[in-house]
């Protein structure tokens, strides 16, 4: 592979196996003659850190993530400051396919832990990326960060049929980790989470094993649980001037710390799929208002067929009905607004009652969240026929700040200097 | 929990500084036990009670010093020399109400503190203590070997105690006492968990004091401390366990002298003090070591004083060679003790039942802040 000091040069393991799991998995296609930020060629490439905004957003949905939410256990200011430089430093090294230290899993002191955990010694980069966030808590009165809260970052109301458990929600700060390869994403965030021992502690963290939306043209639409292919009408990175009005954060926009991010909403969605799987075809069709195998809608042969709102039966009714998911998270039933949303289906085990504990972990990024995400949710909350089969128990509201310039730029200094 | 770190467990080592009721043993290479007659001026009176820590001076001169205490209180109590970092310099465990015990203790000039601690628990009655003179700084290779002296000091003044406690215990079992018998339990196996990462080098011996019911193979018999907690506290019943109680004090005792013979290296102090922080993450804070009895505190609490005792002991060493590590060791531990503080009760602990998982988080938080600059410590002090 390239010249870089792999974890897989370091380790000295034969590549090949590797290298044939990752690759092909999705090749990534022309992008249609738009343009197209830098990107991995294969799964395996790594993801460049550093750039006007945080990679993690618009780059190509991986396939796996590890998202954490941490509490600030330090009450000073500089310490946290460090810890995001310290992190920064990291994020900058695993994200390429190096060790999180410099002395690595094998390179140190034999009398000393080794700086980095080992499980990812001889995995390629797998195109890891990391995404930091800014919680709503962090702006009390510890940090004297108050004055600087954006408006957007105001906490979520309480929507209809919220049953949020606070000890899986929130947070002063969070980690979104995403790649190809599970082992990938969770070595980054165990070994951010070690190296924040002390300045904060792990408060609730969420594996997902599978990517349920597209954030590129060049990807193919995901299914969730449901057996739905899910996020047709998401934003991608091709949709430049889009991006532009939905998705970063602008200059007039309130904090200028924020310009360039991007304000994150991540809900985990329980999702009841045994009750799911006993609904007919037809029903289920009728609550997302798409057709199940191609992803349709209702009324139209493919999937990114315009959605016709007034089409009729031959029996004079509404083939997309009132409450049916489509119609009611549509833009045009929510003043225009759209989500960047790159979620992921998760199965935490089972629940003890013979059911899976799987669902939806939800994630989207806008330029405001009130405006964008509430707006839908509300819609949603209220009428969506969806609701008898899905439960929100968690949510969480963050600031992603804009990229990392450089080696001497780190996460969050406009915020911290 | 076996430690991985072979050492050799050598010849009986120098007696080092020490204390016991009867006999004072001198400190210092080579010196043997004599009456109490050191310091010029003879012994520095030290009036305890329940409330004080009279000291009768507050200078004293370089070299040896020993402290005679009476305990004028009407709970047991400790005495300590603390160098900077609460080092520990010397020490004497267990005097009961009426007693008078000595410590010799061994003082470069400096600034220290001495304590009473009545009840045995927290950071006692402090008051200075100056101690002027010639001093010569160690050096590099003399400041490693002082650093494992003070923590064999250590090993030694906690393993006596544990006997005393531990035959306190056995005896109460034996006499069927179960009141007496779970009062004394949690005291006993405070002098265990403050040395236990020396007693685990002899493995097969940490099992049969130490075992949970689950960790006994099937067809093995499960004996030591748990056994008996679990007659004490579910099945009322100590009639049977005579026998055990019996192998206990054994045990206990080989382990004892097995450890007070063992070399002790820098790093496997560096090691012993994360390892006892460990036990406290894996065993304490899940409420599993104590699972009947719930006295969990107990032993988190002489933990985290075994893992400062042996911090303390390589102090002057870190100090030099990783200045910047020792204030966040001193801000940590003193983070870790202010988290536990909060569930004194008593003289003692709150059982782990009664704290709430946001208590027991935050207790968890403190450790692993308090374990990451420990793991850092034996590669400094292997260089």
């Amino acid at each position: 592979m390239s010249e870089r000091i792999s974890r897989r040069k370091l380790f000295g393991m034969g590549a090949a196996g590797v290298a044939a799991a990752g690759a092909g998995a999705i090749a990534v296609r022309g992008a249609g003659g738009e343009p197209a930020p830098a990107q991995a060629a294969s799964t395996s490439d790594p993801v460049p850190f550093y750039g006007e905004h945080q990679a993690g957003i618009v780059t190509p949905a991986q396939d796996r993530l590890h998202f954490v939410s941490f509490d600030v256990t330090t009450e000073k200011k500089a310490e946290l400051a460090e810890l995001l430089q310290e992190w920064t430093a990291a994020a900058a090294r695993m994200t390429q396919g190096q060790e999180a230290g410099a002395f690595g899993a094998v390179g140190g002191q034999p009398e000393a832990p080794p700086d980095d955990t080992g499980e990812a010694l001889g995995l390629p980069a797998s195109g890891l990326t990391l995404t930091v966030g800014f919680g709503g808590s962090l702006f009390d009165d510890r940090f004297g960060l108050a004055p600087r809260r954006p408006a957007a970052l105001a906490d979520l109301p309480h929507l209809p049929g919220d049953a949020l458990l606070p000890e899986i929600s929130g947070g002063d700060l969070c980690v979104q980790a995403c790649a190809h390869d599970p082992q990938v994403a969770v070595h980054a965030i165990r070994n951010l989470a070690r190296i924040g021992f002390g300045r904060v502690s792990v408060r609730w963290s969420q594996l997902g094993f599978g990517r349920t939306s597209s954030t590129s043209r060049a990807q193919a639409t995901p299914r969730n649980l449901m057996g739905f292919k899910d996020g047709t009408a998401n934003l991608k990175l091709e949709d430049v001037a889009l991006l532009r009005e939905q998705l970063w954060v602008g200059p007039g926009d309130g904090a200028g710390w924020m310009t360039g991010g991007s304000y994150l909403v991540t809900r985990k969605i329980r999702m009841l799929v045994e009750t799911w799987d006993r609904a007919p075809l037809a029903e289920q069709e009728q609550i997302f208002g798409r057709n199940k195998g191609e992803g349709a809608p209702l009324g139209g042969k493919a999937e990114f067929d315009v959605i016709d709102f007034d089409a009729k039966g031959p029996d004079g009714e509404a083939l997309i009905k009132d409450d049916a998911h489509v119609r009611l998270a549509h833009p045009s039933h929510n003043g225009g607004a759209r989500l960047l949303r790159r979620g992921y289906n998760y199965v935490d085990g089972s629940d003890g009652l013979g059911r899976l504990d799987a669902g939806l972990f939800f994630i989207a990024y806008q330029r405001d969240p009130h405006r964008q995400f509430v707006a839908v949710q509300k819609s949603l909350a209220g009428k969506d026929s969806l609701n008898e089969y899905i439960k929100h128990v968690s949510s969480g509201l963050f600031a992603c700040p804009p990229g990392v310039r450089d080696a001497g730029d780190y996460w969050g200094r406009a915020l911290f200097s | 929990m076996r430690t991985s770190l072979a050492i050799a467990a050598g010849a009986l080592a120098l007696a080092g500084l020490a204390a016991c009721s009867t006999e004072p043993t001198a400190g210092g290479a080579g010196a043997s036990a004599a009456p109490a007659a050191p310091a010029k001026g003879g012994p520095v009176a030290v009036a305890a009670t329940d409330t004080e820590c009279k000291v009768a001076v507050t200078e004293v001169a370089a070299g040896t010093s020993t402290f005679a205490i009476t305990n004028g209180g009407s709970k047991v109590t400790e005495f300590y020399v603390y160098a900077a970092g609460d080092r520990v310099m010397g020490e004497v465990e267990n005097i009961v109400p009426g007693l008078t015990r000595e410590v010799i203790v061994e003082l470069p000039a400096g600034s220290y503190e001495t304590a009473c601690k009545p009840g045995m628990v927290g950071k006692g009655v402090r008051g200075p203590l100056k101690v002027t003179g010639e001093h010569k700084p160690l050096s590099d290779d003399a400041q490693l070997s002082a650093a494992t002296a003070g923590y064999k000091r250590y090993i030694k003044s906690q393993s006596d105690t544990l006997l005393t406690k531990t035959q306190e215990f056995v005896d109460a079992v034996k006499a069927e006492d179960i009141g007496k018998a779970k009062e004394l339990f949690p005291v006993s196996r405070t002098y265990w968990e403050r040395i236990e990462p020396v007693a685990e080098i002899f493995g097969d011996l940490d099992p049969a004091i130490d075992a949970r019911e689950n960790d006994v193979a099937e067809g093995e018999e499960w004996t030591g401390f748990h056994k008996i907690e679990k007659d004490l506290w579910v099945t009322k019943d100590v009639s049977e366990d005579g026998p055990v109680a019996d192998k206990l004090m054994a045990d206990i005792k080989t382990v004892v002298e097995q450890s007070n013979a063992a070399e002790l290296s820098p790093v496997l102090l560096a090691n012993g003090a994360k390892g006892l922080l460990d036990e406290v993450a894996s065993g304490k804070i899940t409420g599993e070591e104590d699972r009947y009895s719930h006295t969990d505190l107990w032993d988190f609490d002489a933990n985290l004083q075994g893992s400062k005792a042996a911090v303390q002991a390589l102090r002057p060493v870190l100090e030099e060679r990783a200045p910047e590590l020792v204030k966040t060791l001193d801000e940590k531990f003193a983070g870790a003790e202010a988290a536990l503080g909060a569930h004194r009760k008593g003289d003692g602990w709150k059982l782990h039942t009664e704290l709430s998982k946001d208590d027991l988080k935050k207790l968890s938080d403190a450790i692993n802040a308090l374990a990451e600059p420990i793991s850092k410590i034996a590669a400094v002090v292997a260089r």
